[in-house]
């Protein structure tokens, strides 16, 4: 596996070594024979071809200067991307080390070959260019994509860990680094406080979510993951705040300037900044999600207001010195319920994923300048400084941990235990935050920031490096508890049946949601929010969107990859069932406990999946999907074996595709005998519903309640288009889940995209057998109105 | 000063007849009114508005074991109509947790009364015995969720089950070597974190 992804690796990345090379050996001698006649490059032109008489047309020219900073810079993110490819490949990397491990490589790596070359890398990054530019869309991203309920739900256990945890990390780390420049012996006397303070703060900000891929498999509860996800999020704002005010108290010169008052005032433009910022974010989320409510014609441009206006909330905030991080934050929170109801299911994906593509772009960037910086002469190494700020780094980390969590695990109802307070600690893994910070101090006022840059740089590596390769062996030691011992199947079934009862309990009793405040704060949304800023017509009910979404999803995946495998899985003994009690063998017990494990239905995880770097269905979607498939599923089933049908199999009936049958053209399918006689009853109308119902009739075994109960199907195909309505589906999804009034909804044309439904096995019997599923579901379900409804979406399907 | 003082009688009764502490009756009090919609009962129809037991596999078999007769300790078979709060905390109460400070007896008592309650859950027809088509209709709906297996698989499997567990009694079911305890408990929660929620 290694050697596939090194030779996929490395022809493109070879190809692109040597274009590199190549641009890089001929830029340096292009400067180098300009520089010789002339200042300016172009100029150098001029002046080189002005000083030959005789001018030719050159046939081939060469121009890079004029490309050189975005061609340089699109070759980074290729090479940055080819090499996550890479990464990908070999299936099991993403699972042992973070992918900064890999960015940070491809950054020496880029940062080697420039030094090598002695080319110099253009001047990319500078302060306001980091602000701006490369900033908002990393924040962006950890803000959209925050799981918000359980966010809400712990939001205080998060703001006072976050909050206190980096201003402890800072101080400490501040302080203790102080203590050590005053000895004498290690040469750092001309370091003063508020640099070291300053560097606290920098060397404080932590990116863990960087490593919540590598333990994601070992199902770090739901309390862990938001803490890392709160601290990561909250942590950059509170960094970046901090150092602010802190290069301002040092622009004051003089140490003694500084009095009580200047502390006092500091403390509390540090709270106004950060509530300003957040406030200035809501009202920036509620614009947008106003405004999205009325783009129903111009879907395109969407995606653009949802960006623009984030960035411009940020941009606003900065402009009052306010924290743009935190504004951006919160707009991004508060935008994302509601443009993502009103705006159509492509602007939504492109929203995710462009998302995704810049702030991977940012970070790119920034971890090649790291790899630059690595890689060069620009550093100042100091064994004292650096050994000490790498040990107060985990130092004050552990203390600010332990000390934190153990006072608000008095308050909470679920209290973090001691490994998962080891679990936090160990994931405080630096990232691109720390080393922007680092080099963008101003050189007049640290006159050592070589220093402070090369030791920002060795605690990255080392956090990264070690802690984040060793992170995952970690979390699995700390979790394996449970052993691995054979489970008969009873045992199985038994715990299964267990968890289920639990989680079903759990939710009786409100277990998971502090419902008295969500749900105030639900029905203040319900009724002046949503009125506002949500479209009307659209379905009041997040299920049903989401089932809007899925479906879509579904018929679309359906048609790329075909049917969804639906092989029949037999148990050797199946035959014998009613032949009596027959001793089951070792081999028969092992299978049926292979396919127990792999088959139940999953105990509903309370687990986020949140990956930096890549898009993942969420948790919901999942569970919403597996009822889709389970519903689809067991009509396809039923449409291959039809032995219980009174009739028994036709002969010859061949894909009688109950989906394809287009409006009004009952030949597409392949003909016979009862489809013939389908056909009759109904011919110039919506071939299947009445098929469906003339099956019915004939159906004596069948009780008539059920027919009639089907019948009322029909009031909703009026009015519906050639191809069939999502919205109607959802409709009835939304009655079988929720017993929700009935909204009116106008059909949306759906992916025609289901040909394929009907074509496993050859012996179904059509439309006979769906309506047998349909009787077996009402037979078991009590909700027989319901579940009926439930069955439009196949007779909807075409 | 009247009705306080016969509340917290009642609630004092309840925490002696269940086992609960007075906060955590007072949260699932909470929890029973808006469940019930302010009504003093609860019906089957008001389990539909917790939307996550939708996603539950078993959830027809929750919803029925909190109307079981047998659960309440109302009689031996046959289904209630409603619940009132005194017959929503018994069902609670066979999910408290073991304190570790009871005795070797309660333990195994309480042991005994959450085997009772998942027995119950299996058998559906009050028969007090788990036939095998009882069994089957267990295994059918924990694999409900699978588009792979069919229902001759769901089956055959019961039977398997059913005939690893004949080795010790024909025909019925025993429980053994699970770990009951320590599986079958909801943690209730603590009041004071509810007070500060607040």
């Amino acid at each position: 596996m290694a050697l596939q992804m090194l030779v996929t690796f490395s022809p493109w990345n070879c190809l692109l070594l040597l274009v590199a090379l190549e641009c890089s050996e001929a830029s340096s001698d292009l400067n180098e024979s300009a520089n010789s006649t002339a200042q300016y490059a172009p100029n150098a032109w001029f002046a080189a071809a002005s000083s030959e008489p005789d001018e030719r047309i050159s046939v081939f020219e060469l121009d890079y200067d004029y490309v050189q900073i975005p061609y340089e810079v699109t070759l980074w993110i290729l090479l940055a991307s080819l090499a996550k490819i890479g990464f990908h490949l070999y299936r099991r990397l993403p699972g042992l080390m973070p992918e900064s491990c890999l960015l940070i490589l491809v950054g020496a790596l880029v940062g080697g070959i420039i030094f090598g070359t002695d080319h110099k890398s253009p001047p990319v990054m500078d302060s306001s260019i980091y602000f701006l530019y490369l900033l908002p869309p990393i924040v962006l991203e950890g803000g959209y994509f925050m799981p918000t309920r359980p966010f809400f739900e712990n939001i205080g256990s998060i703001l006072w860990w976050a909050v206190l945890g980096a201003l402890i990390n800072a101080l400490g780390i501040g302080l203790s680094l102080y203590f050590i420049c005053q000895v004498k012996a290690f040469g750092l006397g001309d370091v003063n406080l508020l640099q070291n303070l300053l560097f606290g703060s920098l060397i404080s900000a932590v990116d863990p979510v960087a490593v919540l891929a590598v333990f994601e498999e070992a199902r770090v509860n739901e309390q862990l993951y938001m803490m890392i996800f709160g601290e990561a999020l909250l942590n950059d704002g509170i960094t970046v705040v901090l150092y602010n005010m802190l290069i301002a108290f040092t622009k004051m010169h003089k140490f003694e300037d500084i009095e009580p008052v200047d502390i006092l005032a500091g403390c509390a433009r540090f709270v106004i900044v950060g509530l300003g910022g957040v406030l200035f974010g809501i009202v920036f989320g509620f614009i947008s999600a106003f405004i999205t409510r009325f783009t129903q014609n111009i879907s395109a441009i969407e995606p653009l207001i949802v960006f623009m206006f984030s960035y411009l909330s940020y941009l606003a905030a900065e402009t009052l010195y306010l924290s743009g991080i935190l504004a951006i934050t919160a707009c991004a929170v508060t935008m994302k319920k509601y443009v993502e109801e009103n705006v159509s299911q492509t602007s939504y994906t492109t929203i995710k994923y462009f998302m995704k593509m810049l702030s991977s772009v940012s970070e790119t960037l920034i971890f090649i300048f790291m790899g630059v910086s690595t890689v060069g002469k620009n550093h100042e190494w100091n064994w004292a400084f650096i050994c000490f700020t790498l040990a107060f780094c985990q130092i004050w980390r552990a203390i600010s941990v332990f000390a934190l969590f153990y006072i608000s695990n008095q308050f909470r109802t679920f209290p973090f235990s001691i490994k998962d307070q080891c679990i936090i600690f160990y994931s405080g893994v630096r990232g691109a935050g720390s080393f922007s910070l680092a080099f963008l101090l101003p050189l007049s006022l640290f006159p050592r920031k070589k220093m402070f840059v090369t030791a920002t740089l060795v605690v990255i590596y080392f956090t990264v490096f070690i802690q984040g390769i060793t992170i995952g062996p970690l979390v699995r030691y700390l979790d394996v508890k449970k052993t691995n011992k054979k489970e008969s199947i009873n045992e199985e079934l038994h715990i299964r049946l267990m968890d289920h009862l639990k989680a079903g309990i759990e939710d009786v009793c409100g277990h998971w949601s502090h419902y008295q405040v969500r749900d105030k704060f639900k029905k203040f949304d319900h009724r002046y929010l949503r009125k506002i800023l949500i479209r009307k017509n659209l379905p009041k009910s997040s299920i049903v969107s989401l089932y809007k979404k899925l479906e879509m999803k579904q018929a679309i995946e359906m048609v790329e990859t075909g049917i969804l495998s639906s092989t029949a899985f037999s148990i050797p003994h199946q035959a014998q069932r009613i032949q009596g009690i027959k001793r089951l063998s070792p081999e028969d017990v092992e299978s049926i406990r292979d396919i127990l494990t792999s088959n139940m239905y999953q105990v509903r995880q309370r687990t986020l999946s949140y990956n930096k770097y890549n898009l993942k269905p969420q948790t919901s979607e999942k569970q919403a999907k597996e009822i889709l498939i389970r519903r689809q599923n067991t009509l396809r089933q039923s449409m291959r074996k039809g032995h219980s049908l009174p009739w028994g199999k036709p002969a010859g009936t061949k894909n009688v595709r109950y989906l394809s049958f287009p409006y009004g053209n009952p030949q597409s399918a392949g003909r016979d005998t009862r489809a013939a006689e389908f056909s009759d009853d109904d011919s110039s109308d919506p071939g299947s519903p009445s098929i469906m119902f003339s099956a019915l009739s004939r159906i004596g075994s069948l009780q008539k309640q059920e027919a009639q109960e089907i019948i009322p199907m029909k009031s909703l195909h009026r009015g519906r288009k050639a191809f069939s309505s999502g919205y109607q589906r959802n409709t009835s999804q939304e009655e079988y889940l929720g017993g929700v009034r009935r909204v009116a909804l106008r059909p949306k044309p759906l992916f025609h995209a289901v040909d394929e439904e009907g074509e496993s096995g050859g012996e179904s019997e059509g439309k006979a057998s769906l309506v047998e599923v349909q009787s077996r579901w009402t037979a078991d379900r009590g909700h027989s109105r319901d579940h009926n409804r439930s069955h439009s979406p196949l007779l909807q399907k075409k | 000063m009247g009705a306080a003082h016969s509340a917290s009688e009642e609630v004092r009764e309840l925490e002696g007849k269940t086992g609960f502490s007075s906060d955590q009756i007072e949260q699932l009090h909470r929890r029973f009114k808006q469940l019930s919609g302010d009504q003093p009962t609860i019906r089957k129809e008001n389990f539909n508005n917790v939307p996550d037991l939708e996603l539950n596999p078993i959830r027809s078999k929750i919803v029925r074991a909190f109307f079981d007769n047998r659960n309440l300790r109302k009689g031996s078979s046959g289904l209630a109509d409603e619940i009132n709060f005194e017959d929503f905390l018994t069902i609670m109460s066979y999910f408290r947790p073991i304190d570790t400070t009871m005795d070797e007896e309660q333990v195994e008592l309480s042991r005994k009364e959450k085997l009772r309650f998942l027995f119950h859950m299996y058998d559906s027809d009050s028969d007090g015995r788990i036939t095998l088509e009882e069994y089957r209709n267990v295994v059918e709906e924990l694999l409900s969720g699978n588009p792979h297996i069919e229902k001759e698989s769901a089956r055959s499997i019961a039977d398997g089950a059913m005939m690893e567990a004949a080795s010790v009694c024909m025909g019925q079911m025993i429980w053994q070597g699970i770990d009951i305890e320590t599986k079958m408990h909801v943690r209730f929660l603590n009041m004071e974190t509810m007070a500060l929620c607040h």
